[in-house]
């Protein structure tokens, strides 16, 4: 997959030759500032693509959009073809593209393992009727088998007991990893997964998210600490004030000027004011 | 003082057909706020909703079956009232909506303008009589239980309100247990989580706000049905924060802790009511306070009980300590 980019022109909006997702003339304002505006933007399956950018970049924005927790102002985007746009954030999730927050969303008063089976689809004990009168015992059984093997891959499975709201910063960072793949995602999207864990931690997460795409998942990720992207991405999306200014591989928005231009002139001449 | 008397009182009042339907009630607001943490602050509209619709439906010349069904018909349709238009908002802004609401609706059926249907401040009675006429129990007698004594009219009331509790407990231990509830447990801790793994979660605290407004409405029967009569004014928006008292005393988020919490709470409202009753009638007070000052700083005595009782166990009865130690920090 990574060859396949090798030959794409890393040109803002460039077209990708297998896209999952494609934003069209997403905009997105607060008052007279345009969070948000993205001509075009295509992201290639089957790869890790990170989203990078100063802060007040619009990144956080743009996720919220794309997986409606933000209603567009105008715009339209496409997971394989199906159109999102207005689309509710639980039917986004439904469809197979699911987010991470950038300040983790844990269920603190619910165990480790509720959290994750909670994200099970299609659970015939979630309606209502069905829930006083049975007949989802063997289902949710399943569930939990699922949800445990989970937590084992996350190294968590020795605290399936304990409340979430226990967990350490960076442990809840893989919860909520792993209660996203219990969804079995096409598109996953994590918001700053690095945020705020120890360094060893870091490491580990990003194992993960390599592991991610190697099962065949798209990762789109946000990030701005600039030496965990290169190692990792296949594909870098810069934006600045809401628009992308440039993409490509790692060695093409190393060289960038541009993105050094905005990313470090943006960051560095606010500093010196 | 007789303090055996006042005892006896409190505790004939804590199991009596009122605590039931308390009890009934809080069950209805402890999913919808212990479960779901959504702020209901209208709950006595619901209650209001019930009793009224089986009132109407019989003063209408319906019968007091079809009442039933209307009364809990009408709880419902309350519920997605309130909820269709709010629950997309942020939860204070159901606080609001819900709390004024209630009030609309209590003047709304006390206005001159709904007397054809409601006489107003007056309200209708006798409408329940196909009830007692199921009563297996002699009306004119009094049952005793050593010093503790039901009208056989009460203990009707009483033993159909309770098999209600009975019945909405094991209901709520059902949706609890199962993944509903694992849903609308998560939809309290954070709402966009839950949403972000493709829960749908305005359709969940909708049916929230219509089972919880059931159980209020059903409750709501019971008050009526046990006086023969409705009239707006027992339905004070105050009703509504007697039952958030029983909820958080009981336990807010458990399965018991409302019937717990009814039963508590009707047991110190009436033994303070028997004290201070008996204190001025003594002349404890002198003539600082009256027999009508009594009955008010009665309240004042329960509001002490309860905030010595919140100190002692902060997390309610049936709560769990490490729970809520957690608190709402993620």
């Amino acid at each position: 997959m990574t060859a396949d980019l090798q030959s794409v022109e890393p040109q803002p909006g460039v077209a990708k030759p297998d896209p999952v997702l494609v934003v069209n003339a997403l905009t997105r304002s607060f008052g007279g500032l345009a969070a948000v505006n993205v001509e075009h933007l295509e992201f290639q399956r089957k790869t890790i693509t990170s989203l990078i950018g100063p802060n007040g970049a619009g990144k956080t924005t743009f996720f919220n959009l794309l997986t409606g927790f933000d209603d567009a102002d105008s715009g339209d985007w496409h997971l394989n073809g199906s159109g999102l746009a207005g689309v509710p954030a639980f039917r986004v999730a439904r469809q197979g593209m699911v987010r991470t927050f950038q300040l983790t969303k844990s269920l603190s008063r619910l165990t480790v393992l509720e959290n994750v089976m909670l994200a099970s689809p299609d659970h015939s004990g979630e309606r209502a009727l069905r829930a006083v009168f049975g007949g989802w015992g063997a289902k949710e059984r399943a569930v939990e088998a699922q949800a445990l093997t989970q937590l084992e891959r996350f190294g968590m499975a020795h605290m399936v007991d304990e409340f979430a709201g226990s967990l350490s910063g960076g442990q809840r960072k893989l919860l909520e990893m792993a209660r996203a793949l219990m969804v079995d995602p096409e598109v996953v999207m994590l918001d700053e997964p690095m945020a705020g864990v120890n360094p060893a931690l870091t490491q580990a997460i990003l194992e993960h998210i390599k592991s991610l795409r190697d099962e065949g998942r798209t990762v789109i990720f946000v990030e701005h600490d600039m030496d965990v992207i290169q190692e990792i991405s296949d594909w870098i999306v810069v934006l600045a004030e809401g628009r992308v200014i440039a993409e490509g591989t790692p060695d093409d928005i190393a060289t960038n000027e541009k993105v050094i231009e905005a990313y470090l002139g943006a960051e560095f001449g606010r500093a010196a004011e | 003082m007789d303090w055996a008397n006042i005892f006896t009182d409190a505790t004939v009042a804590a199991v009596g057909p009122v605590a039931a339907a308390y009890a009934l009630s809080a069950i209805g607001l402890n999913l919808q706020f212990g479960y779901a943490g959504l702020l209901n602050f209208g709950h006595v509209a619901f209650m209001m909703a019930g009793a009224y619709g089986l009132a109407i439906t019989v003063d209408a010349g319906g019968s007091f079956w079809l009442g039933l069904v209307v009364g809990v018909a009408a709880a419902m349709a309350l519920g997605m009232l309130m909820g269709g238009p709010t629950l997309r908002l942020r939860a204070d802004y159901l606080a609001i909506v819900t709390i004024s609401a209630a009030e609309i609706l209590r003047l709304l059926v006390r206005s001159s303008w709904a007397e054809p249907a409601t006489n107003s401040v007056f309200g209708i009675q006798q409408f329940a009589d196909p009830f007692f006429d199921l009563n297996p129990f002699d009306p004119t007698r009094r049952y005793a239980i050593g010093d503790f004594a039901f009208q056989g009219r009460v203990l009707w009331v009483m033993v159909v309100g309770w098999a209600l509790v009975g019945a909405a407990v094991l209901l709520l231990h059902r949706l609890i247990r199962s993944p509903w509830g694992r849903m609308v447990r998560a939809v309290r801790e954070d709402e966009d989580a839950t949403a972000a793994v493709g829960k749908n979660t305005f359709f969940l605290k909708l049916q929230t706000l219509m089972i919880g407004g059931a159980l209020a409405g059903i409750a709501g029967m019971i008050l009526a049905v046990e006086k023969q009569s409705v009239s707006p004014d027992a339905f004070q928006p105050r009703l509504t924060f007697f039952l958030y008292v029983i909820v958080i005393l009981g336990g807010a988020g458990t399965v018991w802790g409302p019937v717990f919490g009814a039963i508590v709470f009707q047991f110190l409202l009436f033994f303070f009511d028997g004290f201070m009753q008996s204190a001025e009638a003594e002349g404890w007070f002198g003539n600082a306070i009256d027999a009508t000052d009594a009955q008010q700083f009665k309240l004042v005595l329960v509001g002490i009980g309860l905030m010595t009782l919140m100190i002692l166990r902060p997390q309610g009865f049936f709560g769990r300590r490490d729970e809520q130690l957690i608190g709402d920090t993620t």
